[in-house]
């Protein structure tokens, strides 16, 4: 317990001094706490209940939509600011700027934590492969909706608030990623948290076999929701953040992108291990190392090296990083091993 | 909003025979996804891809002066042993694996075939112009490109000739076998491996027939194939595995669906709606089956 405390306070001191260590990496870090946020959120769907979904991408996307047009919304007229270059014609000031993104991302997190629990009664009833093939088709079709909404901006996209001229050439860099950084301590603890309650083992009941654990005497359709919302609240604000901070949403190609962050909150959370707390933390910040590599040095082939990761880490490496150390180290995970018993096993090998 | 649909009536039979034939088409892919869904117990999210990338061969064969129509018999051979190919290569390694697995490494597929053609073929809308004319009906009121009867025509024959082959022949049978029982089918001497490969070069060619039409018909585009999947995905949960004459009017319902939806709601909403009505029918089967306690399996 005390090495956990010392650790947890090495990554929050790290994660504190982090824009200042590393000012050039400030936008990739910010980044890589989004990632984490998601991956974290899928983890509770995916990992712990079963639940495979390609739909989380719904509520990333509207709350990044939400939180975008409640800082507009607020002080000018929304349909003129997304007609043509609004940010030209409105300023606001900081402490509106402010006071917006506050609002904006309190809303970016209940209004999808509300929309998931009215959708679930209905999508949570189906199982495996429909489910999945169900929540493909919530996000592809959010995003083609969206696209055609004239008051967020349509086609042409929505250019989010510019950040204020306050407090030097970094504060942008900065504000965002303390307010990512937030994110994920709150998501992580909160993760953390119901990670150590009964709810984690009805979800994994749920997981391993739903019909036993209704059997059983465990309502699955309201835990279900309730997982499904938790998931929903924090995509949700991790969407708002990542609107500021991308400064730009277009509906098919950034807010309800499941070809890149849909498939991304997936990837990360097999790679490093579906079904355990660190896996997406360290499953992100391996894949996001990666992908910035990819991205840099495979210019324009980033989708074929994509397209060729997920297969290989499907096939080759579907228990993730940390199943693998899981299998290597056994003992580490509290697990009992018996001495002979391996010895025998290595030998067969 | 249009209303244009309810103040002329010849709109709405143009917008039903657009749809029929359309439909045909979706219904010779979604044949193809029910073909290797019933056999392999997989989802293959690459299969508008697949559809994509035998529509470009068509397209090349346009490029380089020979008539686009022989695409109907050129492509199918090609996309049989590209499929055989991702078979070797991907798909024998997850088919008795977790269905998530399956759907997550097709996925990747699809990612992948969708750059590769991005990059091979630019990012343009294509079609191959077959020079077909078009048909006039009721006093020109009604316009059918011939392009789209001869499509369908073509679909039909192809479904004929498959669903014969699938009785008649030996592979016919020994793929039949295997989707009942892949296990007792092997214990008899048959080798499901090679029926698995077959399987999945056979969907792959009934794809690339679906392309050439759709190249000749309509437009193709690198990033158009996931719509294909998801309406061929409908198509086989409404009508069900191994029920053909459901296929075919599943297909040509959503057909007609979507040109109303097209009318209705405005194209830039075509999709979307597709997308739309997928969720909703699952929805509905979801408490529909629920009334008896069961689930969709």
């Amino acid at each position: 317990m005390n090495k956990n405390v010392l650790l947890y306070a090495a990554i929050l001191v790290f994660g504190l001094a982090a824009p200042f260590l590393f000012p050039a990496f400030k936008v990739q870090l910010s980044i890589l706490c989004v990632l984490i946020v998601l991956a974290t959120t899928w983890n509770i769907q995916g990992g712990e209940m079963g639940y495979n979904t390609f739909g989380n991408i719904l509520f990333y996307g509207l709350g990044m939509y939400l939180c975008a047009s409640v800082q507009v919304g607020m002080f000018f007229p929304l349909a003129e600011w997304t007609e043509s270059g609004g940010e030209k014609t409105f300023v606001h000031t900081p402490s509106q700027f402010f006071q917006g993104m506050a609002a904006g991302l309190v809303v970016a997190a209940v209004v999808p934590t509300i929309v998931a629990g009215l959708i679930g009664y209905a999508i949570l009833g189906l199982r495996g492969h429909y489910f999945a093939i169900c929540t493909l088709g919530l996000g592809v079709a959010a995003g083609e909706i969206s696209g055609g909404i004239e008051i967020i901006g349509a086609g042409q996209g929505f250019t989010t608030p510019p950040f204020p001229n306050v407090g030097g050439l970094e504060a942008r860099g900065e504000f965002f990623y303390f307010l990512s950084f937030g994110a994920l301590v709150l998501t992580f603890i909160a993760v953390r948290a119901i990670y150590s309650t009964r709810f984690r083992l009805i979800l994994n009941a749920i997981r391993d076999n739903e019909d036993k654990a209704e059997a059983m005497g465990i309502e699955t359709m309201k835990y279900k929701i309730i997982g499904w919302m938790v998931s929903a609240f924090f995509c949700g604000l991790a969407g708002g953040i990542m609107g500021g901070l991308v400064g730009y949403i277009d509906s098919t190609d950034v807010a309800f992108d499941g070809r890149e962050m849909g498939v991304f909150m997936v990837l990360m959370a097999i790679l490093g291990g579906k079904g355990t707390l660190w896996g997406p933390v360290i499953g992100a910040t391996v894949f996001h190392i990666f992908k910035e590599g990819f991205w840099t040095f495979f210019l324009g082939w980033q989708y074929v090296a994509l397209g060729v990761l997920i297969v290989v880490i499907v096939i080759y490496f579907p228990e993730g990083i940390m199943g693998w150390l899981r299998e290597k180290y056994p003992e580490r995970f509290g697990e009992v091993v018996d001495e002979a018993d391996r010895k025998a096993q290595v030998e067969l090998k | 909003m249009d209303f244009m649909v309810f103040q002329y009536p010849m709109i709405t039979v143009q917008a039903c025979l657009d749809g029929i034939l359309l439909g045909i088409l979706f219904a010779l892919i979604a044949y193809g996804m029910a073909l290797q869904w019933g056999v392999m117990n997989i989802i293959n999210i690459a299969q508008g891809d697949l559809v994509i990338l035998g529509g470009y061969i068509a397209y090349f064969m346009y490029l380089y002066g020979i008539h686009p129509a022989w695409g109907v018999i050129v492509s199918p051979i090609i996309m049989y042993f590209v499929g055989v190919g991702i078979y070797k290569l991907v798909i024998n390694k997850v088919v008795d694996r977790d269905l998530f697995i399956s759907i997550l490494a097709t996925f990747g597929i699809s990612i992948l075939f969708m750059q590769l053609m991005n990059f091979a073929f630019g990012a343009d809308v294509v079609l191959a112009n077959s020079g077909y004319g078009t048909t006039f009906l009721f006093d020109s009121a009604v316009v059918l490109p011939n392009s789209k009867i001869f499509s369908a025509f073509v679909s039909i024959v192809f479904a004929i000739c498959l669903v014969i082959y699938m009785k008649k022949s030996k592979l016919g049978r020994a793929i039949r076998a295997t989707a009942q029982n892949a296990r007792a089918a092997k214990i008899l001497g048959v080798d499901t491996e090679k029926v698995y490969a077959a399987t999945f070069g056979l969907n792959a060619a009934l794809c690339g027939v679906a392309g050439a039409l759709i190249s000749i018909t309509f437009t193709i585009h690198p990033y158009m194939g996931l719509p294909y999947t998801i309406r061929s995905f409908m198509i086989v949960i409404v009508a069900g595995l191994g029920n053909l004459p459901g296929v075919a009017m599943s297909g040509m319902g959503l057909g007609v669906f979507e040109e109303f939806a097209d009318y209705i709601l405005g194209t830039e909403f075509r999709i979307g709606s597709v997308f739309l009505l997928l969720v909703l029918i699952l929805v509905y089967r979801r408490f529909k089956l629920s009334r008896k306690r069961e689930y969709l399996k």
